[in-house]
């Protein structure tokens, strides 16, 4: 439009005088109107997409709220998701009757209450430690041996299972913010006696964790696996294509359980173990090895659409090598597609988790987690008596979350979906 | 239908091949692991020890286990003898296994197939109304619900409040009734909105419309003419259901208590069992295959342009 009409203008014109200060006004509106336009980004337009799906960002707001949640578990003013109470609490159902930490008589804490057993335990330590500054050469052994003694009988270890040095600190402050104070049984006590809600809560920090980091291991295995194949083509192409055909017509659930099967006898467990290895780690390790085969193929396929693009051509100029190109240059061009397989990934592991710790087969006691707890709401159904709250909390946390992480991943891929564009 | 002979050999070496990279990388892995099975047991005399490790033949070379127990499984399709069940083999233990757990997952496919088509075809005709999301809504919640969750709520209502069905148990339909409906009510989700996609999508069409324009019935349009082209893609959904289904048969036999190969694998599992932990990855591979290569040929047979020489 604008190329057209400006020869014509000046043709036009009588007075060249005119006509320049017209053409110059003409200009400066075109230029004007330029400048409001403003580009849109793919990340911009898929937010704006994403935002019109109302389903996909509540989900979103729930599991950022989740998280959140998990992140600071320790801090809120919950019950000891461990401490057992056999006598008086046994399958309490939801009430609102206060409780107190550490008002338990055989835990034996001073004046039956965490903070002043708490105060006191800390005083102790540090008379200890006064005292291991003081001692001759002789002495020290033996009050380093009574500090060692002494370590064993905190009382955050008898309420929180092996708390490591940020949940301490974090365990510390909810003493320090609430004190004993904590939040009633609103979702009833286990078999045990121990805290529902309390244990939903600490199970969520186990299944989220589970969740992310085996879908990350996948994503990097998938990924680079797929980048590769995709970029390098032919031969090493085919071949690779071809492992992960054989891994996809495998039932890999069942060999994930045999290999758990087998790393779980007891020689193989100390062998771990001596590597640092724990049933967690082996865990995260096997999901990741499994869950990576969708990844690969779609990532193998933008990859092989994006490699004749000049951009790479330019980089192959410019002297970068192949590494270089695959993963400084080709797999950012794939975050779009691999952040929504990672959105559908992460439920897609949660579940499993929750699948075989149900069984029996994944996270162990003393760590809950929301397929355990599951499994033991459904052990205590008898005909005499319905523990509904035991399974009815854990089993909506868990299809909750499920059922958000799936929204969001669908209303990602449409948002992220440039056919979608300009739809409703 | 041409090409279906070569269609079968090629497809035949594909799951041979599959069935035997799965067998050896497990045996493999059930050999090299330090420790062997028999290890947790109480001190025994060396005779003793000896005889056992004789009867499972673990005094040999890993090779020459390695090619007996091949030529076992390929020659009489034996998977050797249970590492904990004393006086069991493996092949007697999936023999009364089996044929528990595939009537259990047929009744979950079909229940799942029938329920899914159907409200999938109902919401696409029924478009935007009341029905239409309310079903939709029913199976985004059936997708998110794992099927033990289901399960046990399941138990809680039908069995306990209003005490309509048996806990557990088997023999009887009214038994089957509430595990098959568990297992299969995720997968009854997921096709419902792929025939609710598949149906909008075909509906749009040009030959629909000539089938209206005809003067068909709306019913006739539907069931003889969209149903077909809809259907395309629920059935590239069985292949991943069906592996699902099996993988969930697993837990709900475990819930509802009953004697199919599932609760068996997991016992293995638990008793760390290898021959029969591997005997029973052997026969829920093998299903998955055989699944697989259905599922290829009634896509040929549903959709004219995929010719079966090209599968």
């Amino acid at each position: 439009m604008i190329a057209k009409q400006t020869p014509l203008s000046t043709h036009d014109a009588p007075a060249p005088n005119d006509a320049a200060s017209g053409d110059a006004v003409r200009y400066e509106e075109l230029l004007c109107e330029a400048r409001e336009l403003r580009g849109v980004s793919l990340w911009q337009d898929a937010w704006c997409r994403l935002r019109r799906n109302r389903v996909a960002i509540y989900s979103l707001y729930f599991m950022i709220g989740i998280s959140l949640m998990a992140m600071i578990v320790p801090v809120l003013p919950l019950q000891s998701p461990l401490d057992k109470d056999l006598e008086n609490r046994i399958f309490l159902p939801p009430n609102r009757d206060p409780f107190r930490l550490g008002s338990r008589t055989d835990l034996r804490f001073k004046d039956r209450s965490l903070t002043s057993e708490l105060l006191d335990f800390e005083q102790q330590l540090r008379d200890l430690k006064q005292s291991l500054k003081q001692a001759s050469v002789g002495e020290r052994g033996d009050i380093a041996q009574q500090l060692e003694a002494k370590y064993q009988e905190d009382p955050l270890a008898k309420l929180w299972h092996a708390p490591g040095p940020v949940v301490r600190r974090m365990l510390r402050v909810r003493v320090f913010l609430f004190g004993d104070w904590c939040i009633p049984s609103i979702c009833g006590t286990d078999s045990l006696g121990r805290d529902a809600l309390s244990r939903v809560c600490w199970g969520a920090r186990v299944s989220l964790i589970v969740g992310v980091i085996a879908t990350l291991v996948s994503l990097a295995i998938g990924v680079s696996y797929g980048a590769v194949s995709g970029y390098l083509g032919g031969w090493v192409d085919d071949l690779m294509m071809r492992i992960v055909d054989i891994m996809y017509s495998v039932p890999f659930i069942f060999i994930v359980i045999f290999i758990i099967t087998i790393l779980g006898a007891e020689e193989n467990k100390k062998f771990l173990d001596s590597l640092g290895i724990n049933q967690l780690v082996v865990f995260y390790i096997l999901i990741g090895a499994f869950y990576w085969l969708t990844m690969a193929r779609v990532v193998r396929g933008q990859v092989i659409s994006l490699k004749n693009e000049q951009f790479v051509d330019a980089a192959r100029v410019v002297g970068a090598s192949r590494t270089r190109i695959i993963f400084h240059h080709l797999v950012p061009n794939v975050m779009g597609i691999v952040i929504v397989y990672l959105t559908l990934t992460i439920p897609a592991v949660m579940l499993f988790e929750a699948f075989l710790s149900f069984l029996g087969l994944g996270v162990a006691p003393p760590d809950v987690s929301w397929g355990l707890l599951v499994n033991e709401g459904i052990k205590v159904i008898t005909p005499v008596k319905i523990y509904w709250w035991l399974i009815v909390f854990s089993g909506s946390a868990l299809a909750m979350t499920l059922f958000s992480l799936n929204f969001l991943g669908d209303g990602l891929r449409d948002a992220l979906d440039p056919r979608m564009k300009n739809r409703s | 239908m041409r090409g279906i002979g070569s269609f079968a050999i090629r497809r035949a070496v594909w799951i041979v091949t599959t069935l035997w990279v799965v067998y050896t990388l497990s045996f493999i892995l059930m050999r090299l692991v330090p420790g062997g099975p028999f290890d947790e047991e109480r001190n025994v005399p060396a005779e003793i020890k000896h005889n056992i490790e004789a009867r499972y033949r673990l005094d040999q070379p890993m090779y020459v286990q390695y090619g007996e127990h091949l030529w076992l499984l390929v020659r009489h399709g034996d998977f050797g003898l249970s590492y904990k069940l004393g006086d069991y083999s493996v092949n007697g233990v999936i023999a009364e296994g089996f044929p528990v757990s595939v009537s259990l997952g047929i009744f979950a496919l079909v229940f799942a197939l029938t329920l899914g088509t159907t409200a999938g075809v109902v919401s696409a005709v029924r478009r935007h109304s009341l029905l239409d999301n309310s079903l939709m809504g029913a199976a985004t919640l059936g997708i998110a619900v794992p099927n033990f969750v289901l399960a046990s709520l399941a138990i809680v209502l039908f069995v306990f409040q209003l005490k309509l069905l048996p806990a557990a148990g088997w023999g009887s339909l009214r038994q089957l009734f509430l595990p098959a409906v568990c297992l299969g009510a995720p997968y009854a989700a997921y096709i419902a909105r792929l025939t609710r996609t598949g149906m909008l999508e075909v509906l749009g069409r040009d030959f629909i419309r000539t089938a209206f324009a005809k003067g068909l019935s709306e019913r006739r349009v539907i069931v003889r003419h969209a149903l077909r082209g809809a259907l395309v893609p629920v059935v590239s959904y069985l292949g991943p259901a069906t592996a699902g289904i099996l993988t969930g048969s697993l837990v709900l036999e475990n819930i509802f208590a009953i004697p199919g190969m599932g609760s068996h694998f997991i016992e293995a599992a638990l008793q760390r069992d290898y021959t029969m932990a591997m005997g029973m990855v052997m026969v829920y591979t093998f299903l998955l295959l055989m699944m697989n290569t259905f599922v290829d040929l009634s896509y040929a047979v549903l959709d004219p342009r995929v010719s079966i020489g090209k599968l």
